[in-house]
């Protein structure tokens, strides 16, 4: 067992972790935010998605003590200061960009992640930044429709609810 | 203008804002006081003798608390199946035992052996590295047809053969179908697969046993679409607990599909490894165990020929197929091949004469049983498949061969044993035309080959039976459940409402569109309804959600539970007012006294029931709280047309879907925003059975498709937007609400609509010697068909 020390959601945190302790074993077993979901095993399905250092990193893939030291950020710390959900939440809520809720803090952290790097992305960009990023309910019409409406473009003509 | 508010409204989803800031609670979630992990070591061979189970060393590791076997559940009964077919000479079908952790043999990779419990999961699975396993390898039976040759080995020792069942249906319609068979002017015949699929929700499988000593009552959180059925199947069949002293708990589930319908050996073990060790018991599955543990979907391999006259009208209609059930009966598979498969046969065409035989067999591979559709989709991709193949064969338009086969008129009993209430299939082909711009497709089509691809266009109809099921006609076919739903109504004193319901929400909305329902009913703020479920110990028994069934049949017990509730409250608001029960009318939240301005507001009469100062004790009693159990005269018959386009890239047979366009009739709809959304995610997972997916063993039963690195999920950049429609509403007959079902169409309809369109773009470029691709047309699969 070692310690690890880190930043999450603004807030210092710090526990004892083995090696092989995985970071989203830690964030959800030992900081208890159950937000952060293990959808594989194989770091292919991105449900464990999280912002490190301001990057999109599957925490899946990334040993807890990796992560010293850093600045990481997790679906529970994306709403806005009063509570509300902020612009890419209230966009997948507007446009129902969720079904069963299991990926969607995955693709809430890859769609802010997007829109960091790129705030006007175009529908390819979209869907071809999202491969790591599965879900199951939506077809991911809405997922993009959200995205896009997100980043401020006009969703309207965009076929159906 | 479109409503705000009740039915016909698209309120956001109240469920969005917890899974929206990481605060849902799924079953992963829960962790219990003192819980100890549970790590099954699985056997990695398909088919073997266990000999010896040796845990010695393994259970002194760190830890370790104890591990069972086989042997501890040699008093505890077998995963049982809610379904018994009868066979074609009258027989019941073989069904074998189903132990919770393997005894005696294993029968597929991913079987369970052995259950490890410690401290930790990490102790555990080291420890399942310290059992030492005797198994001697037998042969594996892997494809269908080679399973029942004589001489085949047995996946079940005590059973005949690896032939579940030989149904024939209608068996009596048999004769009579070769017959036409004989005079037809022109027959269709194809031979095809319906891959087998694995459902994937996202969120994999989990269960929490606990046992509380002092008032000797087990609970299971598990992931579930019917908690119900799970209390009722591992208490009365597995574990012996009567419910009262059982309560299963599915809280927020990510996502069913099918494959959380059934009781798994997880459940069970659990349940009872927490009675034994008196402490709570957890096990999440990875991925990986996911893969060999969900029971499976479709798998089966079909001839299906199509007899037609000299005018081309369907004369009759012939098919055999092999379905796999895998190595034991997951809890509804045999009623998948035959009752939701066999009944749907006649789509949506007049054809009179029709024969269905399914052969169902065991192999070495895990069981399979309902996936989005369940038997409908093997059902519809056949006949669209055949009769497209049929409209080529002919030079006739496939459009214009189905519009003249149509059925048009309504009821409508099929040679399958149902009776459509209500469709329309005509306009909902042309709505379908209108939005998917047929009229367009050849301006398309050439600026495609302009850039050197193919294009192609294929149309799907489909018909589907939901709102699942009259429980005295699904008895008389071998179920051993009814499948009529409850609710439960409780008004509380200050007017808010809790509902408690059997249907069970994992991604359909419940939550926001059965308060529209209720809040039109009684002209109140949906914000006062409260939709509770997914527990045992808060609302009586329930059947729940799969088959599209959840408002057709969870709804209309809501709203014959709120009739109830309407008539008492119209008693007390007419003593309130000292009128006549009679004349009350309930609008906007209040009762009315008919043509006088006297009114009394919903929260006067909530509250009068529960402080009965002035309150007509002497003819109704106090509280207002109503429970009904619905129980549905007929199915549900949803129906649409759906279009896809496609480009076909020619050097490396790589398929895009370009457009896709579905138009739906689902009776009346409540929240078109969500049913837009389950149409959207039935298409996406019928393109990716189309273009993607395939589970896939080698011969000696390795399955070679075990994580998301080898089973290809459609991802964002494999689809389009869709244009979906449900404009044309013929509303079904006999439910309260008129009300269809919508949450399986899309991946009903879409497969073959997507393999239509591969074929006619192949057949645009000359290539008319391909008549079929079998799923998932993979690049590698279509380019060989090609260049064959």
């Amino acid at each position: 067992m070692a310690q690890v020390s880190m930043t999450v959601n603004g807030k210092a945190a710090s526990g004892d972790v083995e090696g092989r302790t995985l970071l989203v074993q830690f964030l959800r077993e030992n900081l208890h935010l159950t937000g952060t979901h293990v959808g594989c095993d194989t770091s292919q399905c991105g449900a464990c998605v999280v912002h490190v250092n301001g990057k999109a990193v599957k925490a899946c893939t990334m040993l807890a003590a990796e992560a010293e030291g850093a600045e990481v950020r997790t679906i529970e710390g994306m709403a806005n200061a009063d509570g509300s959900l902020n612009t890419v939440q209230q966009a997948f809520q507007d446009h129902h960009g969720l079904q069963c809720g299991f990926c969607t803090p995955g693709m809430v952290m890859s769609a802010s992640a997007l829109l960091a790097e790129n705030p006007n992305p175009t529908e390819t960009e979209i869907r071809a930044y999202l491969e790591g990023n599965i879900c199951r309910c939506t077809g991911y019409h809405n997922i993009v429709k959200a995205i896009m409406a997100a980043a401020g473009q006009d969703v309207s003509k965009i076929a159906a609810e | 203008m479109p409503k705000d508010h009740g039915i016909g409204a698209s309120p956001k989803r109240r469920e969005d804002l917890r899974f929206l800031t990481g605060t849902g609670n799924y079953t992963d979630d829960i962790n219990l006081y003192g819980q100890l992990y549970v790590h099954f070591l699985r056997s990695d061979v398909a088919h073997g003798r266990l000999n010896k189970v040796d845990t010695t060393d393994a259970a002194a590791m760190p830890g370790v608390v104890r591990i069972f076997t086989g042997d501890d559940f040699a008093g505890v009964g077998g995963l049982p199946c809610g379904w018994q077919v009868t066979d074609k000479h009258g027989q019941p079908m073989q069904e074998p035992g189903h132990p919770v952790l393997a005894q005696g043999k294993v029968r597929h990779v991913g079987d369970p052996i052995a259950a490890i419990v410690a401290d930790t999961y990490e102790q555990a699975r080291d420890a399942a590295e310290a059992i030492v396993l005797d198994i001697e390898e037998l042969p594996a039976v892997i494809d269908m047809k080679a399973a029942v040759q004589d001489g085949a080995p047995k996946v079940h020792d005590d059973l005949t053969s690896n032939l579940c069942y030989d149904w024939g249906f209608v068996e009596e319609n048999k004769a009579a179908t070769d017959e036409a068979f004989k005079n037809a002017a022109h027959v269709t015949t194809l031979e095809l697969v319906n891959n087998r699929l694995v459902a994937n929700p996202m969120e994999p499988r989990v269960a929490v046993g606990d046992y509380n000593r002092s008032t000797d009552e087990s609970t299971l959180y598990t992931t579930s679409q019917n908690p119900h059925v799970i209390r009722l199947l591992m208490g009365a069949f597995v574990l012996g607990i009567p419910e009262h002293k059982l309560r299963v708990v599915a809280p927020d589930v990510g996502g069913g599909f099918g494959t959380k319908i059934f009781h798994y050996a997880e459940e069970a073990f659990c349940t009872f490894a927490a009675r034994q060790l008196k402490r709570p018991v957890k096990w999440t599955s990875t991925r990986s165990e996911a893969f060999m543990s969900d029971a499976h979907g479709r798998d089966h391999v079909t001839k299906i020929e199509l007899a037609l006259d000299k005018d081309n009208n369907f004369v009759a209609l012939r098919t055999e197929t092999y379905a796999n059930m895998g190595a034991y009966l997951s809890t509804f598979a045999p009623s998948v091949p035959t009752w939701l498969h066999g009944t749907l046969m006649a789509g949506n065409y007049r054809t009179p004469l029709i024969y269905v035989n399914v052969k169902a067999v065991f192999t070495n591979t895990v069981p399979v049983d309902a996936y989005r559709g369940a038997g409908r989709p093997e059902a519809t991709y056949q006949l669209e498949r055949v009769i497209d193949k049929a409209a080529r064969e002919l030079g006739v338009d496939p459009i214009k061969l189905r519009r003249q086969n149509f059925i048009t008129q309504f009821p409508y009993a099929t040679p399958v044993a149902v009776e459509y209430d209500t469709g329309d299939y005509v306009a909902t082909m042309d709505k379908l035309e209108q939005i998917a711009d047929l009229s367009g497709f050849e301006a398309r089509r050439k600026a495609s080959e302009a850039k050197g691809k193919l294009r192609g266009l294929g149309i799907n109809c489909y018909i589907e039976a939901c709102g699942i099921a009259p429980s005295n006609l699904v008895g008389q076919l071998g179920a051993r459940a009814g499948l009529y739903e409850s609710a439960t109504v409780r008004v509380n004193a200050t007017g808010s409402i809790s509902v408690m319901t059997g249907s069970h929400s994992h991604g359909q909305g419940h939550e926001t569109a059965f308060p529209q329902v209720i809040a039109e009913m009684l002209g109140i703020d949906e914000s006062m309804i409260e939709i509770v479920h997914g527990d045992t110990a808060k609302g009586p028994m329930g059947m729940g959600t799969y088959g599209s069934r959840s408002l057709a049949v969870g709804g209309s017990a809501m709203v014959r539970a709120t009739e109830k509730i309407i008539n008492k409250a119209k008693k007390i608001a007419a003593h309130l007012m000292e009128a006549s029960d009679a004349d009350i009318e309930v609008k906007d939240g209040k009762f009315h006294v008919a043509g006088t301005d006297k009114s009394v507001a919903w929260g006067d009469v909530t509250l009068a029931a529960y402080v009965p100062h002035n309150y007509p004790l002497e003819d109704i009693e106090p509280g207002l709280e109503e429970t009904a159990f619905y129980d549905p005269s007929n199915f549900t018959y949803p129906s649409g047309a759906y279009c896809c386009e496609v480009e076909v890239d020619p050097d490396t047979g790589r398929v895009t879907i370009e457009r896709f366009s579905a138009a739906d009739d689902f009776g009346n709809i409540i929240n078109p925003m969500i049913v837009s959304g389950q149409v959207h995610g039935g298409i996406g997972q019928g393109i990716g059975q189309a273009l993607l997916e395939g589970a896939v063993y080698d011969d000696n039963g390795q399955l070679l498709t075990g994580s998301y690195m080898d089973y290809a999920m459609p991802r964002a950049s494999d689809v389009p937007f869709y244009t979906v429609d449900h404009s044309c509403v013929t509303p079904c007959t006999h439910n309260p609400l008129g009300v269809k079902g919508c949450g399986e169409a899309g991946a009903i309809g879409s497969p073959p609509a997507v393999v239509n369109a591969v074929i006619d773009a192949l057949h645009s470029a000359g290539k008319t010697n391909v008549t079929h691709i079998d799923m998932p047309l993979s690049p590698n699969r279509v380019w060989a068909a090609m260049n064959a």
